[in-house]
């Protein structure tokens, strides 16, 4: 455990760790910059308002502030930029509001209890609209969110994906044949997949600094996404890209809500450079809640066809997708991306259609498994209420219906996307081996011969990750908009110093995953170098290769296999040099123990040291050796990943209260090959609960008006450590082949796995009593009505 | 307004404001910044800290209500060694953004200074005014047996990822 020289695959504790327990850690909010100020924004308390005026009056005479900005005073500055930019954000608002929680003035104080004091201080008069809030009634167009639009509908997509229309209609068609068969059992069932707040723990910060002397700007954010965001603020301030520097120092959990550019970001910045000070803006959770995204927000109805016998015969989901009034950053991609797993493991015929519409809310986008785990809901749900229409075991129901492993490589799921790499029915063989499947159901039969509700539910999923191929690129993610020619390429530079330690720079970041630990072992395996002799640095434009950040579980399939590549052109290089040195040829140097040695002879060795000096001193090395021994690679795999896995829940409803418990929680995960199982392990354990979360706890509830009910963590229960059980987690491992390492990312598994599992296990816990569905959360007195209703 | 305290063994006297929170005294006045802010309810506990031996929630509390009262942060926890609660998060991956950490360390520390030998339910109520979203607090149960075991002087359990598989 406390080894520090073995490399991939080895549990090695964490290098991140010592400065974060120890309180030493450095976020946003602990740099600290002299004559700072701090920002307070004024935000809508309406869903949809004119805005008639803004006094800032009062504000402007209140003791320390400084400066009060309303739309009217951005003139110089450009809007709020995007990839997929359908409904931009105003910076501010100075005409009409859309959800409650837009910005319609920001307030500079020398300090953050004086700006409060001048927000408080701000008068504006609205004149309140009626806002669209509910997703059937946005569909409908009777009312319009954006004044002057043509439609509340955004954008629609459709699947089998890359198909005419006439082909996916084609393959709607021969499902609705399929019911008519005489051996057809058909099953449909309209669901909710709940709006949810990310609730990263540290909510988001910004601090930005201009350098006058330099024309320059610093900016610290807590961002997934440090140099989209460095673009974006160049592109709205008129700043050539090399002026701004964006650092996300230590980040304090992402989850997708900092995969986005926000207007604070911009408007901090623009503040920063107009007033000549640093200009801090602290989010609190409130603001966390009504104006940082949210996530899911899906309403659809999913229908299968099958045989008596268990054969699916076709899959048909046709939904509506709550984007919120504004699109920021991958807002409108994120049901593509569950389009991308649609059909799941399985290999029937999938007609698959959603509507994005736009409602009086907060912007939707990325979180945790993004699109993912709400496709994955629809079609583990409905195949799990098929399985009991027929009687069949609901694993038995799912294997049969597999896309078969002799389908790989060159498998292209019914949705419409090559996959990389798959063998289903061995992992769904390992979940119920390690489960041992027959004496859980036994055991919770023998519970409800005792008038226990006991159930055993289980899902299967794939997701997609490792979001990189040049082509998908081009599915209209615009990232020239942030000045960013690399599309979603990974980057990392790798370099060996003179006194034998390694440095290592990365175009990603981590939010918590660990990334200084596992690239330490992804380089050090590669050129057998200890792992605590090699940095890792990320997160700084200013000395960084260009990178996309780190999301959508990618850092390690794509920046990792860059970062393996330029290790493995070092080691290239160094061998040279160690020939040279140990007058052999280079193909017989081998890397072990901080040096090189030939093969055979591990004690005519030089080490790290010895190399770099000859690499640094090419005076010492063979003619026309080029001096230095660093590698920068940029790197795009062939296809996306695939990863997959089975999880079961065993759970116990209280009758009399409808409360669920976890009894236990069983993971077959299989992310391919695994660089760090500890990390892996806590990966999985984290996604799991946000699983739970949404299964059991979590629902951002804005009533008729637009009112976010929820929008304090008292009102927005996250999971707690009472809420849920430890884990079980066993795998298997099948590799990709799309990258040089044959991982696939673990990031999202956790999550996509998870809420119907948890809601399989609750329906057959209350299968005696007949329950066939209840729309997730499963809080109490839902279950309990479920109950009451069920019982007549 | 004047005020006196100790934190981490040494003798403080600041001048706030009225309104400052406790947090605020540590993180901006005194430059502590292991103390985190994650709500503004109480209800997160990245801000938990230990006022005369208890711990208690910085975030809610004024300053002057710590007038006289004797401050343990994260930064004074272990002396300048580890204590067996930082040993048993690191050890056992109880950490990954660490914005919680510090928080949870600090509850940690008090649950087991009234019971040295928790059973995982008992830890699991004991941590549950402080909010993680990252680990799914499996390994900060581990985490905590560990240290549990560490400060009994016994031998803390295999980590899951050697027995599971």
């Amino acid at each position: 455990m406390t080894t520090t020289t073995s490399a991939l695959g080895g549990a090695i504790r964490r290098r991140e760790d010592p400065a974060l327990i120890r309180g030493r850690g450095r976020y946003v909010d602990d740099i600290k910059l002299p004559n700072e100020t701090a920002a307070v924004f004024v935000r809508s308390p309406f869903a949809r308002a004119k805005v008639l005026s803004i006094d800032t009056s009062e504000a402007l005479a209140t003791d320390g502030v400084l400066a009060v900005y309303t739309a009217d005073d951005l003139g110089d500055l450009g809007p709020l930029i995007a990839q997929l930019s359908f409904l931009p954000r105003p910076l501010l608002n100075g005409d009409e509001v859309k959800h409650v929680g837009e910005a319609v003035a920001m307030v500079i104080g020398e300090n953050r209890y004086v700006a409060q004091d001048g927000a408080d201080a701000v008068f504006v008069d609205y004149e309140p609209l009626t806002p669209v809030i509910d997703l059937k009634d946005s569909l409908s167009d009777r009312q319009l969110v954006h004044t002057g639009s043509e439609s509340n509908t955004i954008l629609s997509w459709a699947g089998p994906f890359g198909a005419e229309p006439e082909a996916q209609q084609a393959v709607k068609d021969q499902i609705e044949a399929a019911k008519q068969r005489d051996d057809a059992v058909v099953v449909s069932q309209e669901m909710i997949n709940q709006r949810l707040i990310p609730t990263a723990i540290e909510p988001r910060r910004v601090l930005a600094e201009w350098s006058s002397g330099y024309g320059s700007l610093n900016v610290w954010s807590s961002s997934q996404i440090p140099h989209a965001l460095a673009g974006a603020i160049a592109v709205s301030l008129g700043l050539r890209s090399t002026k701004v520097r964006v650092v996300a120092p230590e980040v304090g959990g992402g989850f997708g809500a900092k995969l986005n550019v926000y207007n604070d970001e911009i408007l901090v910045s623009w503040a920063a450079r107009h007033l000549g000070r640093p200009v801090r803006w602290t989010e609190t959770r409130r603001e966390a809640a009504n104006s940082t995204i949210h996530g899911r927000g899906w309403v659809g109805t999913a229908t299968l066809v099958g045989t008596r016998d268990g054969e699916i015969l076709g899959y048909d989901f046709e939904g509506i997708a709550d984007m919120g009034a504004y699109t920021q950053n991958f807002t409108v991609a994120i049901p593509l991306l569950g389009l991308f797993v649609a059909s799941g493991q399985y290999k029937m015929p999938t007609y698959w259609k959603i509507d994005c519409v736009a409602t009086n809310t907060m912007t939707t986008d990325a979180y945790r498994g993004a699109g993912r785990p709400e496709a994955m809901y629809y079609i583990e749900r409905i195949v799990d209420m098929y399985a009991r229409e027929i009687g069949m075991d609901p694993a038995e129901v799912r294997r049969r219906n597999f896309i078969a492993k002799e389908a790989f490589p060159g498998a292209v799921s019914p949705a419409g996307f090559a996959m990389d790499t798959g063998d289903y029915a061995k992992n769904l063989d390992a979940l119920l081996d390690s489960a041992d499947y027959a004496s859980l159901k036994a055991e919770r039969d023998a519970a409800r011969a005792e008038g226990r509700y006991v159930g055993v539910g289980l899902a299967t999923y794939v997701e997609v990750c490792g979001f990189a191929p040049s082509g998908l690129a081009d599915m209209g993610f615009n990232w020239a908009n942030y000045g960013l020619p690399t599309a979603f390429n990974g980057s990392g530079l790798v370099r060996v110093n003179p006194d034998a330690t390694a440095t290592v720079v990365i175009g990603t970041g981590p939010t918590g995953q660990g990334h200084e630990t596992t690239w330490a072992q992804i380089v050090s395996d590669r050129l057998g170098i200890p792992v605590d002799d090699i940095t890792v640095k990320h997160g700084d434009t200013g000395d960084s290769p260009m990178g996309i950040g780190t999301f959508g579980s990618r850092s390690a399939a794509v920046d990792g296999s860059a970062t393996y590549e330029a290790a493995d052109r070092v080691r290239k290089k160094a061998a040279k040099l160690a020939a040279h040195l140990l007058e052999a040829s280079e193909d017989d140097i081998v890397f072990a123990d901080g040096g090189a040695h030939v093969a055979g002879s591990p004690e005519s060795k030089v080490g790290w040291a010895d190399i770099a000096t000859v690499a640094y001193q090419v005076h010492k090395a063979p003619a026309g050796t080029e001096p230095g021994l660093e590698s920068e690679v940029f790197f795009t795999p062939s296809n996306a990943t695939w990863p997959f896995g089975s999880h079961l829940a065993m759970v116990e409803v209280d009758p009399e209260t409808g409360n669920v418990e976890i009894l236990r929680y069983i993971t077959a995960d299989d992310c391919g090959n695994v660089i760090n199982p500890m990390i892996v392990h806590g990966q999985i354990h984290g996604g799991i609960v946000q699983g739970i979360g949404q299964a059991l706890f979590e629902d951002a509830i804005y009533d008729s008006d637009g009112n976010l009910l929820t929008g304090s963590l008292v009102d927005y229960p996250i999971p707690t450590a009472g809420d849920v059980p430890s884990f079980e987690l066993h795998g298997t491992v099948t590799p990709t082949d799309v990258n040089p390492m044959g991982v696939k990312g673990v990031g999202e598994a956790g999550t996509i796995g998870s809420a119907q599992t948890i809601v399989n296990a609750v329906v057959d816990a209350l299968e005696p009593l007949g329950v066939k569905h209840i729309d997730m959360p499963l809080r109490p007195r839902r279950v309990w009505e479920a109950i009451q209703k069920a019982r007549g | 307004m004047e005020l006196s305290l100790t934190v981490n063994g040494q003798a403080h006297s600041v001048d706030v404001e009225p309104r400052t929170l406790l947090v605020h005294l540590l993180r901006e006045h005194l430059g502590l910044t292991g103390t985190h802010v994650g709500c503004e309810t109480g209800y997160c506990g990245a801000c938990t800290v230990h006022l005369d031996g208890a711990p208690v929630k910085s975030c809610t509390m004024l300053a002057v209500q710590a007038a006289g009262s004797a401050v343990t942060t994260i930064e004074g926890l272990g002396n300048g060694d580890l204590h067996p609660v930082q040993e048993g998060f690191w050890e056992r991956h109880g950490l990954q953004c660490g914005y919680c950490t510090p928080g949870m360390i600090m509850s940690t520390a008090g649950l087991l200074a009234e019971n040295d030998s928790p059973t995982e339910a008992e830890i699991r109520h004991g941590i549950e005014g402080n909010l993680c979203r990252c680990t799914g607090y499996h390994n900060i149960v581990r985490a905590v047996e560990y240290a549990a075991a560490r400060m009994r002087g016994d031998e803390p359990p295999a980590p899951d990822w050697e027995v599971q598989s």
